[in-house]
């Protein structure tokens, strides 16, 4: 019955290539269907404010306006993605109840027969608000006073009862005090929007049967699934949801934002349910990769071993955690680079301010915490006059040498992979380096 | 406003719409008459996966009212793909794996027909130049010009409009 497994060591063909290169592939926005609603949001103008009325009655005589839903409608209005794997407390609202957090959050959806009707009408909705301090910087919004984010009073996450993910290995003050040089950094980067070209989108179709077929581009199908059935309160298999083809992701599509309220509007209306996001949607209110700063204190001795890391970092998670929370358990994790060091210190904060929601994009967590690190390890090999390899190989993780969270390292390979890319790169690298390899230390080399 | 009704050339054949004043060429392909390959980016010029090409030239149909284009022929992605097999555009880009997700590729084929058109043997700096305006975040360009260089190539071989 079975074919033979032939694929490995050849160029197959993608199935969905004829279907890119002649337009044939379906996307979710090209599909339509009979009857179909248009969904627009309206959304706050400001970056925090008490919300204390929506007026509909100037959008409601819009040609073409059918009906608004606003948080009340919601079923489960208060909900957190990552739910799913225990994280708690629910955070996020679906739709917003009488705070707004950051400039462009999600307030009412209106829903008309044509997408001009439904944007008309979004512009004559009157919201009352009262406008509340706004904080933008980790650091500012963790000072006492600050402007308090979340519903339940902290503008950090906690993890296990603690503000920050933290990770111990060794005493990290008694390696400083040993060090024959302390070398500090800090660094920041922005956050950046995914931007794939098709923006993020479903239409939630009801069946006849009673069901409800979601197309959707998310990246992240089961979750959508599952966290809609949590907001709407229906039993998962109420919900088909159709995905698969997604006009790029970059982790800007795994967040649960478009398919519950778009399921809502089909239940609430018995009718299909277009919503997507515009170009400035995307850009300007879908989550982002988070804003970091990420401070690093390393206690070097004079012949380049790094012995004792501390790294304290914030994560701009913006008004919402969504997956930031795992976010900064893989950069905790990773942060203290595959360098084998003897005390390390990692305290990773997940951090609410006003700015639009942070999220996934592409290694989220760890690319930035590597941005750092790796700058940070040329300056380290600035200070005791060394060159960037041989630091690298200095203190590259063998097999045997704990990781800063006490797992032993099995499969090292960053000595091999340095020497595969000097040779690719056609740099020459010392014999001293070129013989290194990772197996285990000897106790000559000891100390790690 | 009133609608008024405008006709222009879809490929080979005449179509006729009803719009309303201002109505882009890409809401008309795309909501009126099912021609989906024109993709929907930004809706302000700024992505390239909207580009048809008119009277031979490309234009962003995002920013273009239907009523500039009566009279005219445009060309879409549906117009180029023969009834069978491949336009050699489409064959090079399906080769060299000139697409990741595939949503810039409809914007890319229809870009690289108009310069095809004009200029056969177009260098990879040319090629370069004339993609500037269609933006692809997956792949990276270059797959994309080698794709366009090899369809140059192809072309000028003698493989126009041979089914492959």
């Amino acid at each position: 019955m079975s074919a033979p497994l032939n694929v490995v060591g050849r160029s197959v063909d993608r199935s969905d290539g004829i279907g890119h290169v002649t337009g044939r592939t379906l996307y979710t926005g090209d599909r339509t269907f009979p009857g179909m609603l248009h969904l627009r949001m309206v959304r706050s103008p400001v970056h925090h404010a008490r919300l204390r009325g929506i007026d509909l009655s100037a959008a409601e005589r819009v040609p073409g306006f059918v009906r608004a839903l606003t948080a009340g409608d919601v079923p489960h209005n208060r909900y957190t993605i990552l739910s799913l794997i225990g994280v708690e407390p629910e955070e996020e609202f679906v739709l917003a109840e009488d705070r707004v957090r950051f400039k462009g959050e999600a307030i009412a959806a209106v829903l008309a027969e044509t997408e001009e009707a439904a944007l008309e009408a979004v512009s004559k909705v009157r919201l009352d608000l009262e406008e509340l301090p706004a904080v933008f910087d980790v650091e500012e919004a963790l000072r006492p006073g600050a402007p308090v984010v979340t519903h339940w009073g902290s503008n950090t996450f906690m993890y296990e009862g603690h503000p920050c993910r933290r990770v111990r290995l060794g005493d990290v003050e008694a390696g400083f005090a040993q060090a024959d040089h302390i070398v500090e950094g800090v660094y920041n980067t922005s956050p950046i929007e995914q931007a794939p070209i098709e923006t993020t989108g479903c239409i939630a179709v009801p069946e006849a049967n009673g069901r409800y077929t979601v197309y959707t581009n998310t990246q992240a199908l089961y979750f959508s699934l599952d966290n809609t059935a949590i907001i709407l309160q229906v039993p998962g298999n109420r919900l088909h949801f159709v995905g698969g083809t997604v006009g790029g992701g970059f982790g800007g599509k795994v967040d649960v934002i478009v398919e519950p309220i778009a399921t809502l509007a089909a239940m609430r209306t018995n009718r299909p349910v277009r919503y997507v996001y515009s170009r400035s949607e995307e850009m300007q209110v879908s989550s982002t990769r988070s804003a970091w700063r990420i401070y690093f204190k390393d206690g070097v001795m004079n012949d380049g071993r790094i012995i004792a890391r501390k790294v304290t970092s914030y994560a701009d998670s913006g008004a919402y955690s969504r997956q930031t929370p795992y976010s900064l358990t893989k950069h905790a994790a990773n942060v203290g680079g595959p360098y084998a060091i003897p005390n390390v210190s990692i305290d990773a904060y997940c951090v609410y301010t006003n700015r639009q929601p942070s999220s996934a994009m592409r290694g989220f967590g760890v690319t930035m915490g590597s941005f750092a690190l790796e700058v940070q390890m040329d300056k380290i090999a600035e200070v005791v006059g060394l060159d960037p390899w041989t630091i690298r190989f200095l203190n590259a993780y063998r097999n045997g040498d704990l990781k800063p969270h006490r797992k032993p390292a099995e499969d090292a390979t960053l000595i091999e992979t340095m020497q595969a890319a000097a040779a690719l790169v056609g740099h020459e690298l010392p014999a001293e380096l070129l013989a290194m390899t990772s197996a285990p230390r000897t106790d000559r080399e000891g100390g790690r | 406003m009133a609608s008024t009704i405008v006709t222009f050339e879809l490929g080979d054949r005449e179509v006729e719409v009803m719009v309303r004043p201002l109505t882009t060429l890409q809401a008309v392909l795309r909501g009126q008459l099912g021609a989906t390959a024109t993709k929907e980016g930004c809706r302000q010029g700024g992505c390239g996966s909207c580009t048809v090409l008119v009277d031979g030239a490309p234009v962003l149909s995002c920013l273009l009212p239907v009523e500039d284009v009566a009279g005219r022929r445009v060309t879409t992605l549906e117009t180029v793909t023969p009834s069978e097999g491949l336009h050699p555009i489409q064959q090079a880009f399906l080769d060299a794996n000139a697409y990741q997700c595939g949503y810039c590729t409809p914007g890319m084929v229809m870009l690289a027909k108009a310069l095809l058109d004009h200029d056969p043997d177009p260098g990879e700096e040319t090629i370069a130049q004339a993609l500037t305006g269609n933006v692809c975040r997956c792949t990276g360009y270059r797959p994309i010009i080698e794709a366009v260089g090899t369809a140059a190539d192809a072309l000028r071989d003698g493989d126009a409009g041979q089914p492959r």
